[in-house]
């Protein structure tokens, strides 16, 4: 077996493909942020969750901190039951609150974790308590226009 | 009354016919793959298919792949920008590339550019009797000629696919950043935040090994199975076109069914 040139070129040809493979992995999909780094799961009740999806980013003063890992319906007590990845680099006390928020006004939604004062910390398996659904368009309409009424019965 | 008997007699004939072949298609694909150890062990054979196939398609695939690019970032950003989201246009190019674009049109002109070249040259093999005197040696020619071949395909439409998104990716950035002059932060970091590896890149390269098998399987079998005339051979090339074709969009169709779908229901 001796080298031609014909292994030149396909060698050239398959270092390029890997190279193109390498480069949508890294820079388009962002290889990076798929971290497998330690995390730890909580779980949060809200009544209402709007469009948020599973994957959607968790933030706490705008940073990302985690990701939505699961979305269930809790058929008890007629709830969305949402579990948060948070990395376990953060920890928050056990009274943060988590709301559900939109980026700008028609973006993607996330969940907005709002640090409390308790001494211990967030642990994986626990509920948090306090939290705020996600604000639904049409509600909000409604409840404005309701309001409007209101004040013009009395105002006659 | 005869004349329609006739007909349906013929309708009748060809309709077994096509079933007859993509039963024989199938046998041809299994027996392909049960004696395609001598493509492994002599790779030289197939790296030789590799470089037909593959490398002198690259001229192709980039700058189609450049122009399809640059197209998306021109159109893209004339739709975005009446919304005042010009930004999204690196999630534009890369989400329509990496998923959809990238994979078809690289397929679809592997199989008019590599595919028909397979067919021709196999139907050549056997029309001048190479293939028959092979058998005479005792050389078995699906595992010496056809294997090599579809393996080389196989390996090289993944690669050409990729290549074609990286390069339609770099032709919307010429457009969107460096000429329309789009935030060139928001189009990387929007690109980023968007695309999945698992979701989109991952089911990408994916599809483009499905369409990789699909076209030349129906390039070496159509090759291997045209009538040894010149007639038969030309026919035998323009069908290893229209088929893959086909194939192409059809298998899109289905696996982006498959894929993309049950991530949204969510």
């Amino acid at each position: 077996m001796n080298r031609s040139t014909i292994d030149l070129w396909v060698g050239l040809f398959v270092a390029m493909g890997l190279g193109a493979l390498l480069f949508l992995a890294l820079k388009v999909g962002n290889l990076a942020s798929f971290s497998t780094s330690e995390s730890y799961q909580v779980q949060a009740k809200f009544a209402n969750i709007g469009g948020l999806k599973v994957r959607a980013p968790i933030k706490s003063a705008g940073v990302v901190v985690g990701r939505v890992s699961e979305i269930r319906f809790d058929n008890e007590s007629y709830e969305a039951l949402v579990v948060l990845n948070v990395d376990a680099k953060f920890q928050f006390p056990r009274d943060t609150s988590a709301k559900i928020l939109t980026s700008g006004l028609l973006g993607e939604q996330y969940i907005g974790l709002e640090a409390g004062g308790d001494a211990k910390m967030l642990k994986t398996g626990d509920n948090m308590k306090l939290t705020q659904s996600a604000v639904v368009l049409e509600n909000l309409i409604s409840q404005f226009m309701f309001s409007k009424a209101q004040e013009g019965k009395e105002s006659k | 009354m005869n004349g329609l008997l006739d007909a349906l007699a013929k309708l009748g004939r060809s309709a077994i016919d096509r079933i007859w072949r993509l039963g024989f298609a199938c046998r041809f694909f299994l027996y392909m793959f049960l004696h395609s150890g001598t493509a492994f062990r002599r790779f030289r054979l197939t790296i030789r298919e590799i470089y037909f196939a593959g490398v002198l398609s690259l001229i192709i695939i980039l700058v189609s792949g450049l122009f399809v690019g640059m197209v998306l970032g021109l159109q893209g950003y004339d739709t975005l920008q009446r919304y005042g989201s010009s930004e999204a246009l690196g999630v534009l190019v890369a989400l329509s590339l990496v998923r959809e674009l990238g994979p078809v049109v690289a397929g679809l002109l592997f199989a008019s550019r590599a595919g028909s070249a397979i067919t021709a040259e196999i139907g050549l093999m056997k029309a001048t009797e190479q293939i028959s005197a092979m058998e005479m040696m005792a050389v078995d020619p699906i595992s010496r000629v056809v294997a090599p071949r579809f393996w080389a395909g196989v390996l090289s439409m993944p690669l050409l696919a990729a290549l074609f998104s990286a390069m339609g990716i770099f032709g919307g950035y010429l457009v969107g950043v460096q000429l329309i002059g789009v935030d060139e932060g928001a189009f990387w970091s929007q690109m980023q935040a968007a695309v999945d590896i698992r979701e989109d890149v991952l089911n990408g390269v994916i599809k483009s090994v499905v369409f990789g098998v699909a076209v030349t399987w129906i390039a070496v079998f159509e090759g291997y199975d045209a009538p040894p005339t010149a007639e038969g051979v030309s026919g035998a090339t323009t069908r290893t076109v229209v088929t893959s074709s086909l194939a192409i969009l059809a298998l899109d169709f289905v696996l982006t069914a498959l894929m993309f779908t049950g991530g949204n229901a969510k």
